[in-house]
């Protein structure tokens, strides 16, 4: 009886407040706009009985989908939400991982002051991390002020409502991300390997390419993926950063239901990135089994 | 002890410096006695004291804090659960799903999950207001809880559970006097990680915000959109400040222990 | 008064304490223990020894309670204990790990189990007490599990499962985590205790040696079968096949054709140009049969002429020689390119050895030197 409650209670929970919303997405991104409340139609009538039902599944149909591929602004929004998510994903990672080698190098009794800067960020709001990249970002901000200061350029730069803040936003705010699973790969990694490469000729450098890189590819699989899969549904660095001209699917969809009210195109638009998603979250998936499977 | 190398030294700056400069402008001209926030006009106090007095952010925050204490209680006890389950369950049916479930809201768009939850709420003619809130929030960080319990119930020694049984405990008491007490510390982390992620959301929260309850992050970014505030600056860095002490005192806390324990395990060998 | 030998096994009176009875245990499809019956007798140490995998830790988690067995039964006094869970069986363990909660003192710890069955406090503390003495634990109760060393964590797991005077201890391998030299005192230490306490002990080991020492029967498995039970003497000198003669210690195994030649007596034909061997056997041998003939290193003699009226007398010359200290171990290489092991004692200094590298040699045994196994 206690281990019912144990395993029902929390299943329920999941049932009732995650899947069964995504079946009303998907029932919603069926149907079509109306002016009413809940402003979409058909509404299942159970009192109708069969016929009620029957009316209902007539009703519903992918006109929604067929929709988004002939509206450009939704194909170019899934693109340019890729695109920004790719690159954002690849700088990420560039920057993420000398600070993690550093770190794994570090002398161990600074480590885990290091780790906890690293980690800091993460407690703090997200939206104040994004936010404080507005005052430096703008026109006025401080990033101009500095290079018109050093005589590096003659006017401000337009950076902020570009794409280019909302790559440096992502990269900022998912950092940490990338850092720790590529640190954790990092530190285990046996320093003996690499003094063996030498001794058999490796240069540092070389040493570097053919066995620290190979051996930390799970971090950086994992890593990666961290960074790519929340990028690529981001709401709010698009919106703070972005501007009305950087295209994200994230706020589209946010667009399409608080703006236009059109909530059975924003389900669709909804299934769709969910669609997208599920490569980049199966591969993810694949790589921590693996990784859970050689570490035993 | 190796040395770090000029390389290293100037990643790991250069990445310090990336991370923490932009929140330290931000903490700096908090104390700008200008309204305008690039252009540095003396020190003041004076962003502080208007957030005092700002009702709308205080309702605001009272409403967060409740959300996020409410919320991430009831997702530590349903997170330890369900880890429980995952990890020392045997086989029931459903049990791929339910392990789905628990690790998809990790890697779900927050767009997506706030708008099915809204509709749900619609759905069942939920009214908006805290209460839609804590569901919600309940929801997603439950998974965090027991992602965060799940790892260290696995790593723990099963044979700790066994002795318990063997000594006599029924299966609920080995759970409350041995297994509960050997994991606290990842339930206490689930905890602190459940509710900074509510006090943090703003996408969420604002699909199953009602016109009644308004939480903190919504408050923040209505006003942000319009640009940067001096006020706002101030609030940051509240909650900057807040967050720093609390992930500091954790750490030397924790570290303490850690020394602690090293020094008693040498002694314990060198008695033998 | 006479004293008897401790041995119920042979009494066909006694009860026996615990009793398997065609039990078997799967998991899945795999066998872990097949339909295999066994009695174990109160106050034994009784030891199961064999390889990783064979089942031996199956069998002390179902007399735990911690497993059930797919089919059979298993009897702890009298009474089937089948479904039984594991906090309502008069029976304790130590585990390999210890299993000591971190988060309680030594004596907490000890205390635990009592603490369960409602036992006055000042009961309690007196039981503790007598478990920290017997455990020599004394200083050590307020400590917690980490500031201990691992000889005194081992000491506590076992004051902590012997604290409810159970009828029957089960112990996991309880040396596996100490180091060889402490492993020795303690095994002397385990028996000390075992025999104070009148406690019925079985202990799981795949140390032989442990086994050897610390039991009053082994129980050799191996694929979820019990291949020989016997009093450790037994088990070695007697082996009943060639796995436990194998498993057990050093051993020349000679594979050969038996032909009865006396009473018991037979003649072994094995190789090619070599004398044949002779060796007796109270179990019968069909003329001509496939055999094994097992010996005993330490049992064969090593000398630089045959000796007079040997029985058993082949002729090689030294291959290796295993410097031991105490003894040497001489692996000889016959003309026909078998390689037998003998040992000697090194009674003279080394540089006086009798015999080196390349030593023409003779290696003789008796006839009751070697046991013979049907092949």
């Amino acid at each position: 009886m206690r281990r019912f409650l144990l395993i029902a209670v929390p299943y329920t929970w999941l049932l009732a407040l995650f899947l069964a919303p995504f079946v009303i997405v998907f029932k919603i991104s069926l149907s079509d706009i109306a002016l009413a409340i809940p402003p979409y139609t058909p509404t299942l009538d159970l009192g109708a009985g069969w016929e009620g039902i029957k009316t209902f599944f007539s009703g519903l149909d992918f006109e929604n989908f067929v929709w988004l591929t002939q509206d450009d602004l939704y194909w170019k929004a899934y693109l340019s939400s890729l695109k920004i998510a790719v690159i954002s994903t690849a700088f990420t990672l560039m920057i993420g991982y000398p600070i993690a080698y550093g770190l794994a190098r570090s002398p161990e009794e600074w480590r885990p002051t290091l780790m906890m800067l690293i980690i800091l960020p993460f407690w703090t709001s997200f939206l104040i991390r994004v936010y404080s990249w507005m005052g430096i970002l703008s026109q006025e901000g401080f990033l101009n002020q500095f290079l018109l200061w050093t005589g590096l350029i003659n006017e401000p730069l337009i950076i902020l409502n570009t794409s280019i803040a909302v790559y440096i936003g992502i990269v900022y705010t998912y950092l940490p991300f990338m850092i720790l699973p590529i640190y954790a790969t990092l530190d285990r990694l046996d320093e003996s390997l690499i003094e063996a490469a030498e001794d058999l000729g490796c240069s540092r450098l070389s040493a570097f390419w053919l066995i620290t890189v190979p051996l930390s590819k799970n971090g950086i699989a994992a890593g990666s993926f961290l960074v790519f899969i929340p990028a690529l549904g981001e709401f709010v660095i698009p919106s703070l950063l972005g501007g009305s001209r950087t295209l994200m699917i994230g706020k589209v969809l946010w667009e399409e239901f608080f703006s236009n009210r059109d909530w059975p195109v924003a389900g669709a638009v909804a299934i769709v990135l969910l669609l997208i998603l599920v490569i980049p979250i199966v591969l993810f998936q694949r790589n921590q089994q693996k990784q859970a499977e050689a570490e035993q | 002890m190796n040395r770090l190398s000029w390389f290293n030294t100037v990643s790991l700056t250069l990445g310090f410096a990336f991370l923490y400069i932009p929140m330290l402008i931000l903490v700096i001209y908090s104390f700008n006695a200008s309204k305008l926030v690039t252009v540095w006009a003396g020190f003041s106090t004076r962003w502080y004291g208007e957030l005092l007095h700002n009702e709308a952010f205080l309702d605001a925050a009272w409403v967060t804090l409740k959300v996020a204490v409410f919320s991430s209680s009831i997702a530590t006890v349903l997170g330890t659960m369900a880890a429980y389950v995952l990890v020392r369950g045997s086989r029931f049916p459903g049990r791929t799903l339910f392990s789905g479930m628990i690790y998809a809201p990790l890697v779900m768009p927050e767009v997506i999950t706030g708008l099915s939850l809204l509709l749900l709420f619609i759905g069942i003619g939920l009214d908006r207001g805290v209460l839609t809130i804590v569901l919600a929030h309940t929801t997603f960080s439950m998974c965090y809880v027991s992602v965060v319990v799940s790892s260290r119930l696995i790593s723990f020694d099963k044979s700790l559970e066994e002795a318990a049984l063997d000594l006599g405990c029924s299966p609920a008491q080995a759970f409350r006097l041995v297994t509960l007490p050997i994991i606290a510390p990842a339930v206490i982390s689930g905890w602190l990680l459940a509710f900074t992620l509510s006090l943090d959301d703003l996408v969420i929260a604002s699909f199953t915000a009602g016109p009644s309850a308004t939480t903190l992050p919504i408050k923040i970014f209505s006003s942000i959109r319009l640009g940067v505030s001096p006020e706002i600056n101030a609030l940051s860095t509240v909650m900057i400040a807040i967050v720093a002490v609390g992930v500091i005192a954790a750490s030397l806390v924790s570290k303490r222990s850690l020394v602690r324990q090293k020094k008693d395990e040498q002694a314990a060998e060198r008695a033998q | 008064m006479q004293s008897t030998i401790f041995a119920p096994w042979e009494d066909p009176e006694a009860k026996p304490l615990i009793r398997f009875q065609n039990v078997t245990k799967r998991f899945g499809t795999f066998t872990a223990i097949d339909d295999l019956s066994l009695d174990i007798y109160e106050k034994e140490f009784f030891a199961l020894l064999g390889p990783s995998g064979c089942g031996k830790t199956t069998m002390m988690r179902m007399l735990g309670g911690f497993e059930n067995p797919t089919e059979g039964r298993i009897e702890l006094a009298g009474k089937d204990i089948s479904g039984v869970p594991p906090n309502k069986r008069a029976v304790n363990m130590m585990f390999q790990s210890y299993a000591l909660f971190p988060h309680l003192s030594v004596w907490d710890n000890i205390a635990f189990g009592l603490r369960r069955d409602g036992r006055p406090k000042d009961e309690v503390a007196a039981r503790v007490a007598e478990m920290l003495k017997l455990t020599r634990l004394e200083k050590f109760g307020r400590r917690k599990p980490h500031q201990i060393s691992g000889g005194q964590r081992q000491r506590v797991a076992l004051a902590r499962s012997l604290a409810k005077a159970p009828k029957l201890l089960l112990l996991d391998e309880p040396m596996g985590a100490l180091d060889k030299k402490l492993r020795q005192d303690t095994q002397f230490e385990l028996m000390d205790i075992q025999e104070k306490t009148g406690t019925t002990f079985v202990i799981v080991t795949h140390d032989q040696e442990e086994a050897m020492t610390v039991a009053s029967r082994v129980a050799v498995m191996d694929e979820g079968k019990l291949i020989q039970v016997a009093t450790p003497d037994r088990i070695y000198e007697s082996p009943e096949n060639v796995y436990v003669a194998d498993f057990i210690g050093d051993v020349n195994i000679i594979e050969g054709r038996a032909t009865l030649e006396g009473e018991e007596t037979y003649r072994i034909d094995w190789a090619e140009g070599e004398a044949p061997l002779r060796a007796t056997s109270s179990t019968r041998l069909d003329n001509g049969q496939s055999c094994f003939l097992a010996i005993r290193p330490e049992k064969v003699t090593i000398s630089p002429e045959r000796p007079e009226g040997a029985v058993n007398a082949v002729h090689g010359k030294v291959l290796d020689i295993a410097y031991l200290g105490n003894i040497s171990t001489y692996h000889v290489e016959l003309a026909s390119g078998t390689v037998i092991k003998a040992q000697a004692a090194n009674t003279r200094r080394i540089s006086r050895r009798s015999f080196t590298w390349e030593d023409p040699v003779w290696l003789s045994w008796t006839v009751t030197g070697g046991v013979l196994l049907a092949g």
